[in-house]
């Protein structure tokens, strides 16, 4: 069909044929060389006025002779630079994005507009205290909000990440331990837990004691106790375990280690699986950091920021490091050095007070969802897990047989066997797809882990297609189509990539004499 | 709940697959008697409106550096950042995207890091840098801890003018871990002697350039004196706009260089989330902590960027790990890289040059105020003046004034009385000349 100017308007004689390009580009997906590629370092996009009053030099001898080597860009070329990286990303905006032990939920864009209210974003760490009063006023309310959903009577608000958290609790320990006068030197940890626990533990100079799961995937009270001694410091346990499972003996647990002299510190990664359900406070737990930004929705984005604020028990509630939030007569001030009666502050986690940014949006997340919509959001998470595991259970398999998991659901590799397809294909497989892969190898303890969590952000319609998908794979899997998952993926802005060659041979930044090098050759 | 797609029908018909009558069959593990049957004592759910309005509540009780005359530094700092910067953070794809675990759909994250970590090195003088920390006073105890690997030491001396929420940090980490620090006494006037505290069981020195009080060092001499006690030299910074017009410190022998990068990209937040620069030579990468972006190819032949040598890494090697970080300062970095983008080298010069030509002009002005002396003989962007009585309440009569003119020392170090008469006082390009007058004026009237 033709219009009257001759224009087709219908698709042709179209085919399937795959063209290379002579750009490089495949319409839509543009590649981009690197910033040094393109940029010169006479060019800039800002404009800046002239420096008013050039004075006298105070820089002494110290005036930088060399140059810097950093190219600029005008401004149009740095939104066509970035622009053309996000789209080479993948989001939560853009598909549903199970990975596991993560929390990959929708992240509401009103939380961003209110941490960029002037009022929290342009105020300075060391303004006076008079001239801050709505900011540490709103550290002091998101302590009460964690504190009445843990159960727990103080919280230390200063870390700046999960594992920072974890640190602040073991330390938060240590203290407590010293404090009466006793030196213990072991600390127990799971070996389902995440990675960041026992580096915590080392960091501070902890001996590692690992304790063995059961069949059903949870702690044993028995293999606690076994390794229970005056040595053991406190245990670290995950709850919900990064199996996807309630630690269902934990008050029995928690029991056995208070009753050694030892402390029960819970790593709070997978919080969101309970809040508004049950209360860490009345399952015995001493100190559990809790990651805003994956419980309370403040953006991963792409790896950082985050803030992991630390809930303390009465017993290691005096030991909450510098500074934190009192109220009194006058108002509300941050008390920034030890000194203060019944304070026994172990230390400072970090400059100034902790991560304002991501407490706002956590706030905004907490005022939006309100005590009845935290509660539905924990209750739509396991039920959106679950409903992924049965959908799935007769074509994978499952490590731990056939029982409720909460808010993430993990599969072994055992229903690959024969197939030539490992997880990593699998996982690779569902890029093509149109989804981000599951967490992959974690937990250590099942063999080829894949680890769904799909939160409750998800419509019924979002999880059955993404079900329907993983069905199709894992029909074909069987069926011995193992071509399709080796060679994926597919349609990804890159193939798979050589991660053997990027550790043996480092190359960790972009440099001229490497780049002239190249260009000779 | 507008957060929440599934309605009670979408339930119903999942929970009938599921197999289980209710939701609470899903929670059987948790013991019955800690399983919460109604509400927790909160607010319940509100409406966009409703938050924006509690929110605007507590943020209008807050002076906004923008609205005032504002010379408060201490580590953070007030800069204008470029509209661009912010809207290209909020692209989707960055803001809700993960760690680049599964690089074939996560090269736009990979390549800013790298683009990130080749402008940390070439800022700093130094070889390599890793994808950030946290923030700079974490870098700073980050890079005391990787000395003490390297040299199988474990003792740290830090120089009194380090930032003395740095010191504490470091010093909280090092005691808990059991290791040394001995910490020098502050002297504002910049004048202290290092070397006589290096020995052969000392791991590292950390000495800041600018340091606390503004005053820049020369470290070429340490340098050596440090690297002939078998020891490293950590240098440490809080202001990065500074390296734009200073010599850097990998070019006076540093070996590890930390810093606060929120100058460039980021916002003043309150102290928070900033990011951590942290920089050294090739031949300490394998002891360096957080993570490593690297270049590599892909099945097909093309560039692409992984995250590499994470056997260092806390997820592969645990309690063996070089650190225990592993969430760090992504979105932060982005903001870094794209304003130094439009910076460039030409632009940070200049961006360097307008803040010291303002912070020499406020000094001078300063200096004629009665009473008052600047101890400065070098300085960046920040110095520090002497004023007659108690710095915090001169402080907060300049805040009653309309003016936030710098921050007193004692707050920061409140067992040093002979300090009480101390303010920092900084100065970006963000100040006018109206601005510089409002604080001379406002200073006369509250001496």
């Amino acid at each position: 069909m033709l219009n009257r100017q001759g224009r087709p308007t219908g698709p042709g004689e179209a085919g399937a044929r795959a063209v290379t390009t002579f750009s490089g580009n495949s319409g839509l997906s543009q590649d981009e060389p690197l910033l040094f590629e393109i940029g010169r370092t006479n060019v800039t996009g800002v404009d800046l006025e002239e420096p008013k009053s050039p004075g006298k030099s105070r820089l002494g001898k110290l005036a930088r002779r060399g140059g810097i080597g950093i190219p600029g860009l005008s401004e149009p070329e740095v939104m066509r630079h970035y622009v053309r990286l996000s789209q080479m990303n993948y989001g939560i905006d853009t598909g549903l994005f199970p990975l596991g032990s993560c929390t990959m939920k929708h992240n509401p864009r009103l939380n961003e507009k209110m941490a960029r209210l002037p009022g929290f974003a342009d105020v300075h760490p060391l303004q006076p205290q008079s001239t801050v009063q709505g900011a540490i006023a709103l550290i002091g309310e998101l302590s009460r909000w964690l504190q009445v959903l843990t159960g727990m009577p103080a919280v230390a608000m200063t870390p700046k990440a999960g594992a920072h958290g974890e640190l602040a609790g073991m330390m938060a320990i240590k203290a407590a331990i010293a404090a009466r006068g006793e030196k213990r030197s072991t600390v127990l940890v799971p070996e389902s837990a995440h990675g960041t626990n026992p580096a915590t533990a080392a960091l501070i100079g902890y001996r590692v004691v690992s304790v063995p799961a059961r069949a059903d995937g949870t702690v044993d009270p028995a293999e606690v106790r076994a390794r229970l001694n005056a040595d053991v410091a406190a245990i670290m346990l995950t709850n919900p375990n990064t199996c996807g499972l309630f630690e269902r003996d934990v008050v029995e647990i928690a029991a056995a280690v208070h009753e050694a002299g030892a402390f029960f510190y819970a790593d709070g990664a997978n919080f969101n699986a309970i809040v508004g359900k049950a209360r860490p406070g009345d399952l015995g737990v001493d100190a559990m950091h809790i990651n805003l930004h994956k419980t309370f929705s403040t953006p991963h984005g792409g790896g950082g920021p985050g803030a992991g604020p630390v809930v303390l028990s009465e017993a290691l509630a005096p030991f909450v490091p510098v500074p934190y939030v009192v109220a009194d007569a006058k108002g509300v001030r941050l008390v920034e050095h030890a000194g203060e009666p019944g304070a026994q502050p172990f230390g400072r986690m970090s400059a100034f007070h902790g991560q304002m940014g991501m407490f706002v949006r956590a706030m905004s997340y907490m005022l939006s969802h309100g005590a009845d919509g935290m509660r539905q959001a924990s209750e739509d998470a396991v039920l959106s897990a679950n409903y992924v595991k049965a959908s799935l259970q007769h074509v994978m398999s499952l490590p731990f047989g056939d029982q409720p998991c909460m808010h993430e659901v993990l599969f072994d590799d055992r229903w690959l066997e024969g197939t030539g397809v490992t997880t990593l294909d699998f996982a690779k497989a569902m890029i093509d797809e149109g989804f981000h892969p599951m967490t992959v190898y974690f937990p250590l303890v099942v063999h080829g882990a894949m680890l769904i969590e799909p939160t409750e952000s998800e419509s019924k319609h979002s999880l059955d297609r993404f079900i329907a998908s993983l069905d199709g794979l894992a029909r074909a899997a069987k069926a011995g189509d193992a071509d399709r998952f080796k060679s994926a993926p597919h349609f990804a802005p890159r193939r798979r990539l050589d991660e053997t060659k990027a550790a043996r041979e480092p190359k960790l930044r972009w440099s001229p004499q490497e780049a002239r090098k190249e260009a000779a050759e | 709940m507008r957060y929440l797609p599934l309605s009670d029908a979408d339930r119903q018909a999942m929970l009938a697959r599921v197999g289980v009558a209710d939701i609470d069959a899903l929670f059987a593990n948790v013991p019955k008697d800690k399983l919460l049957s109604g509400l927790v004592d909160l607010p319940r759910a509100k409406s966009e409106l409703a938050v924006e309005r509690e929110l605007a509540r507590f943020a209008s009780r807050n002076v906004a550096a923008g609205a005032v005359p504002f010379f408060v530094g201490a580590g953070a700092y007030k800069h204008h950042v470029p509209a661009t910067v912010d809207h290209l953070i909020q692209r989707s794809e960055f803001l809700t995207s993960y760690t680049p675990y599964q690089p074939e759909i996560a090269q736009g994250t990979l390549q800013y890091l790298y683009e990130f970590q080749t402008q940390v090195a070439m800022l700093t003088g130094m070889e390599v840098a890793n994808a950030s920390m946290y923030d700079g006073s974490t870098a700073a105890s980050e890079a005391v801890l990787m000395a003490h690997r390297q040299t199988r030491r474990h003792k740290a001396v830090l120089a009194g003018n380090l930032h003395p929420h740095y010191r504490e940090t470091i010093e909280t980490v090092s005691r808990m871990a059991g290791n040394e620090v001995v910490a020098l006494p502050p002297s504002p006037t910049g004048v202290e002697d290092i070397a006589a505290a290096i020995d052969k069981t000392v791991s590292c020195v950390v000495v800041q350039t600018p340091d606390f009080f503004g005053n820049l060092h020369d470290l070429t001499d340490l340098a050596a004196k440090v690297h002939a006690a078998g020891a490293l030299l950590i240098a440490v910074f809080t202001e990065v706009v500074s390296l734009g017009l200073v010599t850097p410190p990998g070019e006076m022998g540093a070996d590890i260089v930390v810093g606060e990068g929120q100058s460039i990209g980021n916002a003043l937040n309150f102290g928070g989330p900033y990011v951590g620069l942290f920089a050294t030579r090739q031949n300490l990468v394998r002891q360096m902590p957080g993570r490593l972006c690297g270049e590599t190819v892909d099945k097909d032949g093309r560039r692409g960027f992984v995250l590499t040598l994470s056997t260092r890494e806390q997820h592969i090697r645990r309690e063996k790990a070089t650190s225990n970080i592993c969430t760090n300062s992504g979105l932060c970095v982005l903001a870094f890289t794209i304003h130094m983008s439009l910076l460039g080298e030409a632009g940070l010069q200049r961006l360097a040059a307008t803040n010291h030509a303002n912070a020499v002009a406020l000094a001078e002005m300063l200096a004629n105020v009665p009473g008052v002396t600047v101890l400065n003989e070098t300085f960046f962007n920040e110095f520090t003046v002497k004023v007659p009585g108690k710095a915090d309440a001169v402080v907060e009569k300049l805040a009653a004034k309309g003016v936030l003119g710098g921050v007193p020392v004692s707050r920061l170090l409140p067992c040093k009385p002979e300090l009480a008469d101390l303010i920092l006082v900084a100065s970006t390009e963000v100040n006018t000349d109206e601005d510089r007058a409002a604080y001379v004026a406002a200073l006369k009237k509250v001496l």
